[in-house]
């Protein structure tokens, strides 16, 4: 049968079980609007901001192992969309961003509302198409779900111009996807998977060091058993958080910047380095030559090529997906003879204790101000640890990274590689329709929540019951940290003047808001608003404003040259 | 160090820019690019003349390989190859000019390929080097425009860049 390139579009959503779909109309999508009026399968999620329509989806994606989709028209649509595709690139998170375009015979003529949405957007998508014949949209968009999700995902945009949307072809929507060019590799190299046993049956200290890719690789499990095999300290990135369990004895905590004492002396000590789907970002590893000035053998686990020893010189490199890697170095462990050195072991674990000892994220708490960390670890406890946890950007999320010990992959929601102030809100969105019975909770700062406030609107039409954690310490606190560093105290621009009330504003918005400015109200607070299951709730929580994170790796310095927070 | 790299990608629109895009978000030189259908025509082959460390030039082969309408890569410089350049240069062919300017592209195995009274328009083939030496060995005051492909490469023998 003939249909539309509209009603083709949304056909191709239903085939692909998409659920929720986040966007905001306008002209170039019109006729696709309208087909999804006349069907009930794939529900829309109206947003107030396009860019919240792509953290929606993103949030979306994050908490569960789908591909998250959204919707907008072409120009200032697609423009406003820009920053939440860059968001899910850097992070590898898979999308599907469907994006109107003006008339193919206008293109190029600077029409009304018309960008090149793909010349714009080429940078920060995994790949892009400008579909310019309705024939092509079913395969189209076989392929960008395909692509958005093997290997290492990512977003994916499709440009429809309007009258591709308008004309009709012929609909049949392919059962399968063959892209020649394509052809990401899942099964790690058995005889490296040998090498890699190995190396860790000899190493005296081992460490395992865990990323993003074992969430996007859905490998927790896999992991967990092989670093209890193994007897080794495990570390996470904060894309990682929740790849294996915080609670866990053999957990030393977040690596990087912001990272544990131990977790960092660990990286730079260990003799053996396992990275399972970690890019040894310059967050992380920090000054790169102190890196590798010391000696240690590394083993890299990573589904893109392109991520191996393109910062870090490693050894023993696998290319495959993590769940596959993972039970493959499991099964070769188990059946060799050899196990791991548990005499030289036992020395490791002595010195980790030690640093261990050193008790990084020790804070002194207050009577008087709210200290965030407390916060945090307040909210852990009312929520038993068990909520899906949103954040925004700046000193509130490293808390929460600290302070929230996940135990869960798919909890911790966070944009980390490109740091999107306003990701928090819409994220949790998606996190929230996506799992809708659970608790969802948004941390934040009264700067980054003021970078898609109105999202508070999309909540209350949606009936979302998120719990809004700001930690409001009337600075850009993050920037502010800097600036008292490295800046010799000179607070430029950092200072948060004139701001909402945001109590108030939570009930404009029609949900409730509480304010909160005594340590011995914390508990209380938490615990009234986590009450409220069907409400949204807004805590503004009146915070320290002079807190630092802490411990902190200098920019361009060394794992091991932190500056703890007794240094001060 | 030098490398030359050949490709084959999807013959689609907007897969140069995908390639171009690459090398300048990323900040790697390209010394030249050419790129051409091939004889089958869902595939453009494109060669490109680049340079940097090994470890730029590993991950720039990596990072064209994960280029999705890239299909296949292959560093030229790892092995025995051949590379040509196609040059024409105008030059000023005036009196004795004339007689000098036909010897030398003799002598390069140039041809003449246009004559007017004033100008020749010598056409020339070879590597990057030779077309250098010829503009070098004739007057520069004669030079009257040059235009040059950047080189396409092929490896020898056996050494076979297909799907
Ligand atoms: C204010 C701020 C402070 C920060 N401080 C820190 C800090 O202290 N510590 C810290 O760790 N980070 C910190 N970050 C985050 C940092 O910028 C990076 O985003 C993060 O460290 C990258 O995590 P990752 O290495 O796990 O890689 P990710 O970005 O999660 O990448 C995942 C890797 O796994 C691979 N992969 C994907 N899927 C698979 C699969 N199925 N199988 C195998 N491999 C796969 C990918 O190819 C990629 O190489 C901070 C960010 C901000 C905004
Ligand atoms: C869109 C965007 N603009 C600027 C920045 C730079 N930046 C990083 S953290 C930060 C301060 C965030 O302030 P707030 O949300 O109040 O959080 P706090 O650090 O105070 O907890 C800024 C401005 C950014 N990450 N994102
Ligand atoms: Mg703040």
């Amino acid at each position: 049968m003939e249909l539309t390139g509209a009603e083709i579009t949304i056909r191709c959503l239903q085939e692909e079980g998409v659920e929720y779909v986040f966007g905001y109309p306008g002209g170039a999508v019109l006729f696709i609007y309208d087909e999804l009026f006349k069907q009930e399968q794939v529900k829309h999620v109206l947003v107030r901001h396009e860019q919240a329509a792509v953290h929606a989806a993103d949030g979306y994606a994050r908490s569960t192992d789908k591909v998250g989709v959204a919707l907008v028209t072409s120009g200032p649509g697609v423009t406003n969309a820009v920053t939440g595709i860059a968001t899910a690139y850097l992070d590898s998170i898979p999308l599907v961003v469907i994006s109107g375009q003006v008339p193919t015979s206008f293109i190029g003529e600077d029409a009304f509302q018309e960008v090149d949405a793909v010349g714009i957007t080429r940078p920060c998508v995994k790949h892009n198409f400008l579909v310019k014949d309705p024939k092509d949209i079913a395969s189209t968009l076989k392929k960008a779900f395909y692509l958005a999700k093997s290997g290492r995902p990512g977003p994916v945009l499709v440009d429809i111009p309007k009258d591709v949307s308008n004309q009709k072809a012929e609909f049949s929507y392919p059962a399968t996807v063959n892209i020649r060019s394509y052809n990401p590799q899942v099964q790690g190299d058995i005889g490296q998977i040998k090498r890699a046993v190995q190396m860790l049956l000899e190493a005296k200290r081992p460490m395992v060091y865990a990323g993003g890719g074992v969430i996007l690789s859905d490998a927790a499990k896999q992991l967990t058993e092989l670093v209890h095999l193994l007897g080794a300290p495990c570390t996470n990135t904060l894309m990682g958080l929740g790849g294996f369990p915080a609670s866990d004895k053999q957990f030393v905590g977040m690596l990087g910047m912001h990272g544990t004492y131990e977790a960092n002396m660990g990286m730079q000590n260990c003799d053996v380095l396992l990275a399972v789907g970690a890019r040894f970002d310059d967050r992380v590893i920090g000054n790169v030559s102190h890196f590798n000035s010391v000696p240690r053998k590394i083993i890299h686990i990573d589904i893109d090529p392109a991520s191996i020893s393109k910062r870090v010189k490693v050894d023993v490199s696998i290319v495959g997906d993590v769940a596959h890697v993972v039970s493959g170095l499991l099964e070769v462990l188990k059946s060799s003879k050899q196990k791991p050195d548990a005499t030289a072991q036992k020395d490791w674990w002595k010195q980790i204790a030690e640093w261990r000892s050193a008790n990084s994220l020790s804070y002194k708490n207050s009577s008087e101000l709210i200290k965030p960390q407390y916060v945090i670890e307040t909210l852990h406890k009312i929520t038993h640890g068990d909520a899906f946890v949103t954040s925004d950007v700046g000193q509130h999320q490293m808390w929460a990274a600290q302070y929230y010990k996940f135990d869960q992959p798919r909890r911790w929601i966070n944009s980390g590689g490109l740091g999107t102030m306003g990701f928090g809100l819409p994220a949790a969105m998606g996190v929230q329709l996506a799992h809708p019975g659970a608790t969802v909770a948004c941390v934040t700062g009264e700067g980054s929540i003021q970078m898609n406030i109105q999202e508070l609107s999309t909540c209350k039409q949606y009936d979302l019951p998120i719990k809004v954690i700001a930690l409001n310490n009337r600075y850009l606190g993050m920037v502010r940290q800097w600036q008292e560093f490295f800046h010799g105290n000179r607070y430029s621009h950092s200072y948060m003047d004139a701001l909402p009330d945001f109590v108030k504003l939570a009930e404009a918005y029609g949900h409730v808001g509480i304010l909160v400015e005594k340590p011995s109200d914390v508990e209380g607070a938490l615990q009234e608003a986590f009450a409220r299951k069907d409400k949204l709730v807004f805590l503004d929580f009146r915070t320290d404003s002079t807190e630092n994170v802490y411990p902190m790796v200098p920019g361009g310095k060394g794992l091991s040259e932190v500056i703890l927070a007794e240094d001060l | 160090m030098r490398h030359i790299i050949s490709l084959l990608m999807e013959n689609e629109s907007g897969a140069l820019s995908r390639v171009s895009g690459l090398f300048s978000a990323r900040a790697y030189n390209i010394e030249s690019l050419n790129v051409a259908p091939t004889e089958d025509p869902t595939m453009s082959r494109m060669t490109i003349v680049t340079s940097g460390s090994d470890d730029v030039i590993e991950q720039i082969n990596k990072q064209l390989n994960k280029l999705v309408d890239v299909v296949t890569v292959m560093d030229l410089t790892d092995g025995d190859h051949i590379e040509r350049e196609l040059m024409l240069v105008k030059v000023r062919a005036v009196g004795n000019d004339r007689e000098e300017l036909k010897r030398m592209a003799d002598i390069f195995r140039g041809r003449v390929i246009d004559v007017s009274d004033n100008t020749y328009t010598i056409e020339l083939t070879g590597t990057e080097l030779k077309l250098d030496r010829f503009l070098q060995a004739i007057d520069h005051a004669l030079i009257l425009e040059t235009v040059r492909t950047g080189a396409s490469g092929i490896g020898r023998g056996d050494r076979i860049l297909k799907l």
